[in-house]
C-alpha cells in the first residue's frame, strides 16, 4: 500500500498537509539557526516540497529511501516525527540519532529511511544495496535514492546506477534538479540539456518531470516503482525544482538575484496544489486555514519538545561506535579524561 | 600466559591451506545463514583471481556468489546499503590497493553509519581483500595498507597469520554486526596447517594467539611474517628462546596478551609488512611503553617496509619486503 493515495481527496489533502509541514518545519529551522539555537550547517528544502511528498506518497511504508544533505523534506514525507527531527537538529538525546547526527545525518532505519547524507552522491550506492536486499529477499519492496543535480557529476552515482541497471535491482534514482550545485549553475556543471538524458547510457528509462507539480512527481515515481517491482530494473527521474533559500543558511547567494527566486515562486508547488484542490471543490478556504493552523501548531510543539528534551551526557560520545564494543574506546577515554582534558572523570 | 581463547577447543582438525581455510569459512557461514552472500570482481564463475571462492558459484548459485562490474565504489557501497537493510554481505576487493576507489563509502558510510545514527544501524559487512609484495606485481598490486583501516574509527581489521586463524577470524567477521576488514596476504594462500573442522569453531576478533612460547624475546608478527618468525625461532632454538605471537587482530588490539608476553621476555620485535612509520608497529610499541614500561629490557624493534612503495624488479622488491632475515636481525639487536 502506498504511503499516501493521491487518487482520492483525503490522500491529496494529506499530501498538501505534508508539504505545508515541510515548509513550516524548515522555515522554523531557519529561524532557529539564525537565533543560534542550531549548531553546524542547515540546508533547507523550502521550494522543493512537491518532490519529496510526490515521491514518498508513491512508496510503500516498507520501501527504503536514501536522502541528501537537504534531507528534512524527505524525512517528513516518509513519515518521520517532526518532534524527534527537531530534537536532533538541536542536538538532543531524544533526536532520531540521539544528537550524534544533526541535520545532515537524520535517519530512521526502522522507518526504512537510511539517512540524510553529508556526502554529495553517496546515497545512490546505498540505495542500490538496499534494493539488492529487496531483490535478495524476493520482496515487493524498492529503494529510492534522492540525489541533487550536483550529485549527477559524481562518479559513484554512475557506479550505483550501472550496478542497479545491470542487475535489474528494484531501485529508483530521483534527481532533484534545483538548478544549482552549491553555488554553481547546473549548466556549468553538466554537458547535457536534461540530466535525465544520463539514463540512456544505462539503457534504463529516464525522463524529466515538473518538480513543482506534486502530482507529476507522484505519477512518475508510481510508474518507476511498478517497473522496479516487476523486476524490470531501475528508473532515472529528473524533477525540475528550485530552492528558495541558499545552499546553506547564511549563504550570501552571489550566483542569483532576488528576481530569479521570485520567478520560481510564481510557480510555488504548495500554492499551485492548493489552488487545484480549491478549484476542484475538495478544499474550502476555511479548511486550508485550519490545515495551516494545525501544521503551525505541530511544528510549535516540535520546537517545544526539542527545547525541553535532555542534552546527551558527555559520556554518550563513547557509545554506539560498534555493536560489539572494543576496549580501546574505554581505555583512551579514561586516560584522556583523568588527564583533565576530557572533562570530569566519571 | 593467556591461553588461546578460540571456541570450542580445536579437537578435530584437518590439514588445509589458507585458501582452503577461507573457502571453508565462507561455505560454513553461507550454510549457517541464508543472508550471507559473496560479491566481488570475478568471484563467481571465474572462482576468484586467487581461486579462493572456487566452486562456490556452482554450489550456491549466482544470487549468493555475485560477479560485480569493476566498480569498487559501486559494489562496496551497495554492500554497505545491503548490510544496513538486512543482509550480510561478504565483499571481495581483489587487491587492497583498490580500496581507495571505494574510499568514500568506507570512510563516510560504512564506518560512520552506526555512530551517526545513534547506534540504530547495524553494519554486518565483511570486506575480504589481498595484501603484500613478493609476486613482482609492482606498486599498485602489492601494498599493505591495513593500518589505514585499523586506524579509522568505526572499522575492525584482522590479519590472520595461520590457516586456523584465517578460518576462525573470517567466521567471526561474517557473524559480526560491525564492519570487519579481513586482510589476506597473497603469498600465504598455499601455506598449510591444522584447522578445526567443527563448524562452530571461531577465533574472536581482538585476541592474539601465542603460536610458540619462549622466554628471551617476543616477536609479535602478522600474516606471512608469523610463519617466517616461527622458522627463525626454530633456527635460533638453543641460542635464543623466541616467543612468537600472531597478532591476528589489528583493531581491536589484544594489549593484554602482548603485555603478558613482554613481562616474561622484556624484549619485543614487531614484524608487520606495512610501512613502518605510523603503523601497527608504532601502536604496539606505544601500548607496551604505556603499560609495561618497567618490563622493558631493550629498545623495541620494528620490522616492516621502510616507507617505500613495493617496486617491480625482483632485487628491488626483495630489498624492501620484510622477511625472516629481517626478523632475525631485529632479534639480534636486542638479545
Amino acid at each position: 500500500m502506498t504511503l499516501i493515495s493521491m487518487k482520492d481527496s483525503d490522500g491529496r489533502e494529506e499530501a498538501l498537509r505534508r508539504m505545508l509541514l515541510i515548509r513550516e518545519f524548515d522555515s522554523t529551522a531557519g529561524d532557529l539557526f539564525a537565533d543560534g539555537d542550531i549548531p553546524g550547517f542547515v540546508h533547507l528544502y523550502i521550494g522543493e516540497e512537491a518532490v519529496a511528498v510526490g515521491a514518498c506518497a508513491a512508496l510503500d511504508e516498507e520501501d527504503f529511501i536514501t536522502s541528501t544533505h537537504r534531507g528534512h523534506g524527505h524525512c517528513i514525507a516518509k513519515g518521520l516525527d517532526p518532534r524527534r527531527m527537531m530534537a536532533e537538529l538541536l542536538g538532543k538525546r531524544d533526536g532520531y540519532c540521539n544528537g550524534k547526527g544533526g541535520s545532515m545525518h537524520i535517519a530512521d532505519v526502522d522507518a526504512n529511511m537510511l539517512g540524510a547524507n553529508g556526502i554529495v552522491g553517496a546515497g545512490p550506492p546505498l540505495a542500490a544495496g538496499a534494493a539488492l536486499t529487496c531483490q535478495y529477499h524476493d520482496e515487493d519492496r524498492v529503494a529510492l535514492a534522492f540525489l541533487g543535480d550536483g550529485a549527477v557529476a559524481q562518479g559513484q552515482i554512475h557506479e550505483a546506477i550501472n550496478l542497479a541497471a545491470t542487475w535489474d535491482l528494484p531501485a529508483v534514482f530521483l534527481v532533484e534538479n534545483n538548478h544549482f550545485g552549491e553555488g554553481t549553475p547546473v549548466e556549468e556543471q553538466h554537458n547535457v540539456e536534461n540530466l535525465s538524458e544520463t539514463a540512456e547510457s544505462y539503457n534504463i528509462p529516464g525522463f524529466t518531470v515538473d518538480g513543482m507539480d506534486v502530482t507529476a512527481v507522484n505519477e512518475a515515481v508510481e510508474e518507476a516503482r511498478k517497473r522496479a517491482i516487476a523486476g524490470d530494473g531501475p528508473t532515472f527521474i529528473e524533477a525540475e525544482t528550485y530552492r528558495y533559500r541558499g545552499h546553506f543558511e547564511g549563504d550570501p547567494q552571489p550566483y542569483r538575484t532576488e528576481e530569479d527566486v521570485e520567478r520560481w515562486q510564481q510557480r510555488d508547488p504548495i500554492d499551485a496544489f492548493t489552488e487545484q484542490l480549491i478549484d476542484r471543490g475538495e478544499l474550502a478556504e476555511s479548511e486550508l486555514d485550519d490545515l495551516r493552523a494545525e501544521v503551525e501548531a505541530e511544528i510549535e510543539e516540535a520546537v517545544e519538545f526539542a527545547r525541553e528534551a535532555d542534552e546527551p551526557t558527555p559520556e554518550e560520545a563513547y557509545d554506539d561506535m560498534f555493536g560489539e564494543p572494543v576496549p580501546e574506546i574505554e581505555r583512551f577515554a579514561n586516560a584522556l579524561r583523568t588527564d583533565g582534558r576530557g572533562g570530569d572523570p566519571q | 600466559m593467556s591461553t588461546q581463547p578460540d571456541t570450542p577447543s580445536a579437537d578435530s582438525t584437518e590439514s588445509m591451506t589458507v585458501r582452503e581455510a577461507i573457502r571453508a569459512a565462507l561455505r560454513e557461514e553461507m550454510d549457517r545463514d541464508e543472508d550471507v552472500f559473496v560479491m566481488g570482481e570475478d568471484v563467481g564463475n571465474y572462482g576468484g583471481v586467487f581461486e579462493v571462492t572456487d566452486g562456490l558459484y556452482e554450489e550456491y548459485g549466482d544470487e549468493r556468489v555475485r560477479d560485480t562490474p569493476i566498480s569498487e565504489a559501486g559494489f562496496v557501497g551497495a554492500g554497505v546499503g545491503a548490510a544496513a537493510s538486512g543482509t550480510r554481505p561478504v565483499v571481495e576487493v581483489m587487491f587492497s590497493d583498490f580500496l581507495g576507489v571505494a574510499g568514500e563509502q568506507i570512510m563516510n558510510q560504512m564506518a560512520k553509519m552506526r555512530y551517526m545514527f545513534g547506534g540504530k544501524a547495524e553494519m554486518p559487512i565483511t570486506v575480504r581483500t589481498t595484501e603484500g609484495g613478493g609476486m613482482g606485481a609492482a606498486s599498485q598490486h602489492s601494498g599493505t595498507p591495513h593500518t589505514w583501516f585499523a586506524h579509522f574509527p568505526g572499522l575492525k581489521a584482522v590479519t590472520p597469520g595461520t590457516p586456523k586463524a584465517a578460518k576462525g577470524l573470517l567466521k567471526s567477521a561474517i557473524r559480526s554486526n560491525d564492519p570487519v576488514f579481513f586482510f589476506e596476504n597473497k603469498l600465504m594462500y598455499e601455506q598449510d596447517g591444522e584447522v578445526p573442522t567443527d563448524p562452530s569453531y571461531t577465533a574472536p576478533i581482538g585476541e592474539a594467539a601465542v603460536e610458540r612460547e619462549g622466554s628471551d624475546v617476543t616477536v609479535v608478527a602478522t600474516q606471512r611474517l608469523v610463519g617466517e618468525s616461527l622458522s627463525v625461532a626454530d633456527d635460533l632454538a638453543g641460542e635464543v628462546d623466541v616467543e612468537v605471537v600472531d597478532l591476528r587482530s589489528l583493531y581491536p588490539l589484544d594489549t593484554e596478551t602482548l603485555a603478558d608476553s613482554i613481562r616474561k621476555t622484556g624484549r619485543m620485535v614487531i614484524a608487520d609488512e606495512s610501512p613502518v612509520s605510523y603503523g601497527v608497529h608504532a601502536e604496539v610499541v606505544s601500548r607496551m611503553v604505556e603499560d609495561e614500561f618497567f618490563s622493558l629490557d631493550a629498545p623495541l624493534q620494528r620490522v616492516g617496509v621502510p616507507d617505500t612503495h613495493v617496486p617491480f624488479s625482483t632485487p628491488l622488491e626483495d630489498e624492501v619486503v620484510p622477511d625472516g632475515d629481517d626478523v632475525r636481525s631485529a632479534i639480534h639487536q636486542v638479545v
